[in-house]
């Protein structure tokens, strides 16, 4: 497992996960998508610092994990109500801000 | 100096109570008092001022800083008492007492608040005109000068509901206005090169050659040009006949007598600087001379009574007018005040005559002897003095203005103006024997007008029988007042000896023919009209003057006006709106990148990004 | 007392903003009150500034100093000099008479005064600022509320399009109120922007010579010789087209016709009677006074298209058959005269521009208060509709000649001395062939008024107007006061020309001739 690896691995992971958030039309494959993105970089840094042994890259990683949580309970709470409203959870829909 | 303050506070006293307190205004006949007691004060305290000028005929100044101005000579205001002004004042408020009193019963059919708004106006241009004649500088005449403007658009429109009134108020103020375009710019330019506005100042420095040349003429001309306008020359005489649309009051006093009168009073003040500038007195003269004669023409076919005495009050200051481009201002002056006298008389006369049948046309009158003698008598005394017969008055100034004409040389305006006498003889006549004799008689009820009416004519009848022997007093008055810079003195010697007789012959001719063709149908006027048909009506149409201004004021003004208009409201203002309107088709278009799709954006911001490390790694 | 005169009539009207917030909207009379309570201060204050000024002394007095953001040079700096002290006076006439013009207003007083009280805070603080960027935060302060006041209080009469551009009038829906109260706060702002970055030019020019970067007119201008050419005429160029865009010069004047179409008749008394006049204060202080030698160099520009306005306005006024459109290119050809008289750099030249500012002030906001009246009255703004008014109306036509007459310059009116005073001036400067068109102009304008006269009042009583009431109540008052103004100033000039005179000396001083 050198670090070139791994790195790369959190680059494919991220690219899926890129593509996920910009082309699925699904609110919860977007937030699937975009915890893809997400894991993707606690990867990356979590890759770093197990190869210079810094701790304070764990840290960061479960600092990053929990606002995350925090993050995706809100975001799927407006989905949840957005469908509700607005009966569809297709994000194409979701188009209330256009100019 | 007092008795100036007398002079002129009187009307303006009376002006400011009527204006201000409404009331006063609108109860009528007190409001007619109270600007009567104003007037009455001016006279009074004239005559005063003048025996005392008499006495010791020193001129007076009095001046006040009107504004103050550190660098530029600061302008003055002030009043001017010389052998000049201090018997116009006396004509003036003279002749403004006797017509304010005689529209007590010329206009009694008024109501009570148009009766006092047409008695506040006439303050007010009596207190304008006052002080026109009282000032010491040119900057103060045209304050004055507009203000009289002001005064005379007021009365004559004064029965505004009569759109003819309105307009030819309008017209009055319009031509005016051109002439004092140049009146400004004269007084402009005298100013810049002779550093003063003050009259006394600018005279001298005229005397030194200091006050010279192109501007000089240029200044001077142009006060000429405000004249122009005032005093109704040619081609600036058109809203003189139609300001007959006023109460005939008016027209006597303002357009016989006094307003007219201010362009040949202008004139003679600044006497001593035409003198230094002999090309516009030539222009003067010519213009003078040339107005007394198509006015006298177009008198000759007038059917208005008023009409024709508006165009003999243009001719008669055609003469005075040419009198003072021959540097004969002291004649001018002389000729000046019996003109107010018989020629207020003449309209005060017609105004009996228009009150009592109501109606302006000699044709519809007839015989009116028998029932307005009085009347009829007085218009006899205006016609024999403004014909120019021996002893009225009219014969003495009119004969001076001749025999300066002639011993000055100016040939060509001395034959004319002797066959525009005989012309004046001629319509003034015509009028006469129309209205007070002839075959027909007037259908209808018309008696003598009440003595309000009938005694101001009385005294200036007396004045227009013995004006005459003013003459000498008031030349001896304006010799010392008038420069002797290009006054020029006349000479009653040689052939100048035979004009008098002339005068007289031309007079008589011109009566002669009057009765032989309206009294006595030796000859039938009717016919030669058809006769002459386009000549008639050339005459009829005022030589077509009034059109070629209208054909002015459509095309220059209302085309122009057009134009601009359109170019600012469409094209400045349409670009403008363009902008506008282009800015919200482009926000339109710009728009459609927000989808409001989330996706969108963050497309944008995904390629951005890797924009910003491509650049980054670059660099 | 006297050291804060002025920010007593400064903070008045802005005080009486803040009362009227708290008085309910129902309550019409308190509202009424309130809106006069502040506009008595000003008045009082304005009058005994000008009976305490000390013209002997002259220059900058009653000042008042005080810091608001030391850091960047930017204080709370207040005076008067000869120049400003007039206008200080006209703004509070006009702010005392636009609120009783407005008495009978009966809907949503409550707004109405209270912008109208910011916006006269902006005016006074503009007039008597010496820090130049609060001298740009009270003109904001001065041109914002007018979008309020027309936009929800003006008129609307729609105007078809015709010409090139014609399509689009409909789609701007040209002539409604929104529509004036729109382009006219754009078109000012767009004009503020100039202003802006010739600010800004200023600032950062100034601290090169300075030892702090300051806005503070006094220090910057005691610098400015040092300013290189080029700067000094960009920004005298910035600043002649921003102030001047307010103060209508040709060719953008058009946001003043339409804005004045459309409102309401404080808002046009406030709009041509002293905004206006703050867009040539703004070039006489900021860019005359301020950058003399760019000044000298162009005042041409500013003469020549000052000429292009007396004329091109009067002869557009004549066209116009809307009487509101009629006052508002009266007012374009008005403020030529301004112009000009500060172009020409002549003692005389320049007393009858300020003169004038007031004059024409006091006019114009006459004319429009009763070209308001006629239409409230009548509900017609088309003059071809009209005639015969004089019968039922003969307060408001009286003071409409009063008005008309002091306008084309006839003598014992105020116009008449500024307009005379600019033609001497004109004459006597560097460029005297600017006194012809100005003449010429003030001939025009005798044709357009006397025909908006006759038009509108003259004649037979209308039949189609059979109910007409004249001018009522407070109503008296804007009409006496107003035209009480114009009568004493045209005969006693010297009320104002003393420190005019005094202010104008001192500006002239920068020129040495």
């Amino acid at each position: 497992m050198t670090l070139e690896r791994l790195l790369f691995l959190s680059f494919v992971v991220f690219s899926i996960g890129l593509f996920g958030v910009l082309a699925r039309r699904h609110v919860i494959a977007l937030l699937l998508s975009l915890e893809l993105m997400f894991n993707s970089v606690n990867l990356a840094i979590l890759a770093v610092a197990w190869h210079n042994g810094w701790l304070e890259g764990v840290i960061l990683v479960l600092f990053g994990i929990a606002i995350t949580v925090a993050e995706v309970a809100v975001g799927l709470s407006l989905f949840l109500l957005a469908e509700r409203i607005r009966g569809t959870v297709i994000v194409d829909d979701l188009s209330e801000l256009k100019g | 100096m007092e008795l100036a303050a007398i002079i002129l506070g009187g009307p303006f006293l009376a002006f400011v109570l009527l204006g201000v307190i409404a009331p006063l205004r609108r109860s009528g006949r007190p409001a007619a008092y109270v600007s009567i007691a104003g007037i009455g004060a001016s006279l009074a305290a004239s005559v005063a001022l003048l025996l005392r000028f008499q006495a010791n005929p020193e001129p007076t100044t009095w001046e006040f800083l009107w504004a103050p101005l550190t660098r530029s000579p600061s302008i003055r205001f002030g009043v001017l008492l010389d052998g000049l002004s201090v018997p116009m004042l006396v004509v003036v408020s003279l002749v403004a007492f006797l017509v304010q009193i005689y529209s007590l019963g010329y206009m009694n059919a008024e109501r009570p608040a148009s009766l006092g708004r047409y008695y506040t106006f006439h303050s007010l241009f009596s207190m304008a005109m006052l002080g026109l004649v009282a000032s010491h500088n040119t900057l103060q005449t045209y304050f004055f000068w507009e203000l009289v403007g002001l005064g005379s658009y007021l009365l004559i429109g004064f029965w505004y509901e009569k759109p003819e009134a309105s307009r030819a108020a309008m017209k009055a103020f319009w031509t005016t206005r051109l002439g004092d375009v140049g009146f400004a710019l004269g007084l402009i330019f005298l100013w810049s090169a002779g550093g003063s506005f003050v009259f006394a100042e600018l005279f001298e420095r005229a005397d030194t050659g200091e006050l010279s040349g192109t501007m000089l003429t240029l200044g001077v001309a142009g006060l000429f040009l405000g004249a122009m306008g005032k005093s109704a020359q040619f081609p600036l005489h058109i809203w003189l006949p139609d300001a007959m649309e006023g109460p005939t009051p008016v027209s006597a006093l303002i357009h016989a007598a006094t307003m007219v009168a201010a362009g040949v009073y202008l004139m003679a003040r600044i006497s001593p600087l035409l003198g230094h500038t002999p090309h516009v007195a030539a222009w003067v003269l010519t213009l003078g001379t040339l107005t007394a004669f198509l006015a006298a023409t177009m008198a000759l076919v007038a059917r208005d009574v008023k009409r024709i005495l508006a165009f003999s009050t243009i001719s008669q200051l055609g003469y005075m007018m040419a009198a003072v481009g021959a540097g004969g201002a002291i004649a001018s002056i002389f000729h000046l005040t019996t003109h107010a006298f018989f020629k207020a008389l003449l309209f005060l006369a017609a105004g009996s005559v228009i009150h009592a049948v109501h109606t302006n046309d000699i044709f519809e009158m007839g015989r009116l002897w028998k029932k307005m003698p009085i009347t009829g008598v007085y218009f006899l005394v205006g016609g024999l003095a403004l014909a120019g017969v021996f002893p009225l008055a009219g014969f003495f100034s009119k004969d001076e203005i001749l025999i300066t004409l002639w011993s000055g040389g100016h040939s060509i305006a001395f034959w004319t103006l002797l066959v525009t006498a005989g012309l004046t003889a001629f319509y003034m006549f015509r009028a006469f024997f129309v209205v007070f004799f002839g075959e027909r008689e007037f259908q209808g009820h018309a008696h003598e007008s009440p003595a309000v009416m009938v005694g101001p004519m009385g005294v200036l009848a007396v004045l227009a029988v013995a004006g005459g022997a003013l003459g000498p007093g008031i030349a001896r008055l304006l010799e010392r007042s008038i420069s002797v810079a290009g006054h020029h003195e006349a000479s009653h010697a040689g052939l100048a000896a035979l004009i008098p007789y002339l005068g007289t012959a031309a007079a008589a001719f011109g009566i002669l023919v009057a009765w032989l063709g309206y009294q006595r149908r030796a000859f039938r006027p009717e016919a030669i009209r058809k006769a002459a048909g386009p000549l008639v009506t050339l005459l009829e149409r005022r030589y077509f003057i009034d059109e070629i201004f209208l054909f002015f004021y459509r095309v220059l003004y209302l085309g122009l006006g057009a134009v601009v208009g359109w170019i600012d409201r469409y094209i400045i203002d349409g670009l403008v709106n363009f902008v506008s309107w282009a800015t919200w088709q482009v926000a339109g278009y710009l728009r459609r990148v927000q989808t409001g799709r989330a996706q969108d954006a963050l497309y944008a911001i995904a390629i951005g990004f890797l924009l910003l490390v491509i650049l980054a790694m670059r660099g | 007392m006297t050291d804060h005169l002025l920010s007593i009539a400064l903070l008045s009207p802005f005080v009486g903003a803040f009362v009227l917030l708290l008085v309910p909207g129902r309550a019409r009379t308190a509202l009424r009150a309130v809106a006069l309570a502040s506009a008595v201060p000003p008045l009082v204050v304005a009058v005994a500034l000008m009976v305490l000024y000390d013209t002997s002394a002259g220059g900058f007095q009653f000042m008042e100093t005080y810091p608001v953001i030391p850091s960047l040079g930017i204080q709370y700096h207040v005076a008067v000099d000869g120049l400003s002290l007039s206008l200080v006076l006209l703004t509070a006439f006009i702010y005392l008479t636009a609120i009783t013009t407005t008495w009978y207003l009966g809907k949503r007083e409550k707004e109405f005064f209270l912008f109208l009280a910011l916006l006269v805070t902006g005016v006074f603080g503009v007039f008597t600022s010496l820090d130049l960027f609060l001298f740009f935060l009270f003109y904001e302060l001065a041109v914002l509320p007018m979008y309020v006041l027309i936009g929800v209080f003006g008129s609307s009469m729609e105007i078809e399009g015709h010409g090139p551009f014609g399509w689009t009038y409909r789609a701007l829906r040209v002539g409604i109120k929104e529509y004036g109260a729109m382009k006219l706060t754009l078109y000012l702002l767009f004009g503020s922007a100039f202003i802006l970055v010739a600010l800004f030019m200023l600032y950062v020019e100034g601290a090169n010579y300075l030892p702090h970067a300051t806005f503070d007119f006094l220090q910057l201008e005691a610098v400015q010789e040092q300013f290189s050419e080029g700067t000094s005429w960009a920004m005298f160029l910035l600043f002649y087209v921003g102030f001047g865009i307010l103060a209508g010069i040709w060719p953008f004047h058009t946001w003043s016709p339409d804005g004045h179409a459309s409102a309401p008749a404080a808002g046009s008394m406030m709009h041509a009677g002293v905004l206006m006049k703050l867009g040539a204060y703004g070039v006489l202080r900021v860019g005359f006074q301020m950058l003399p030698d760019a000044a000298a160099d162009l005042a041409w520009l500013v003469g020549t298209v000052a000429v292009i306005n007396i004329v091109y306005g009067a002869i557009a006024a004549g066209w116009q058959t809307d009487i509101k459109y009629l006052i508002a290119y009266s007012s374009v050809s008005h403020m030529g005269i301004v112009m000009l008289g500060m172009a020409t750099l002549t003692e005389l030249g320049v007393a009858g521009s300020v003169f004038q500012m007031v004059a024409h002030g006091i006019m114009t906001a006459l004319l429009f208060t009763l070209v308001n009246m006629v239409y409230d009255k009548s509900h017609v703004r088309d003059m071809t509709k009209m005639g015969g008014f004089g019968h039922r109306q003969p307060g408001i036509a009286t003071f409409f000649v009063i008005a008309g007459l002091s306008s084309l310059g006839l003598p014992a009116l105020a116009g008449f001395v500024a307009e005379f005073l600019v033609f001497l001036g004109a004459w006597s400067s560097a460029h005297s062939w600017w006194v012809f068109p100005a003449v010429l102009g003030a001939f025009i304008t005798a044709v357009y008024v006397l025909r908006a006269v006759n038009r509108i009042f003259l004649g037979p009583p209308n039949p189609d107007f059979p109910e007409l009431p004249d001018a009522r109540g407070m109503e008296w008052v804007t009409l006496v006061v107003l035209g009480g103004l114009l009568i004493v100033f045209g005969l006693f000039p010297r009320l104002l020309l003393d420190s005019i005179d005094v202010g104008v000396m001192e500006f002239l001083a920068r020129w040495g001739n």
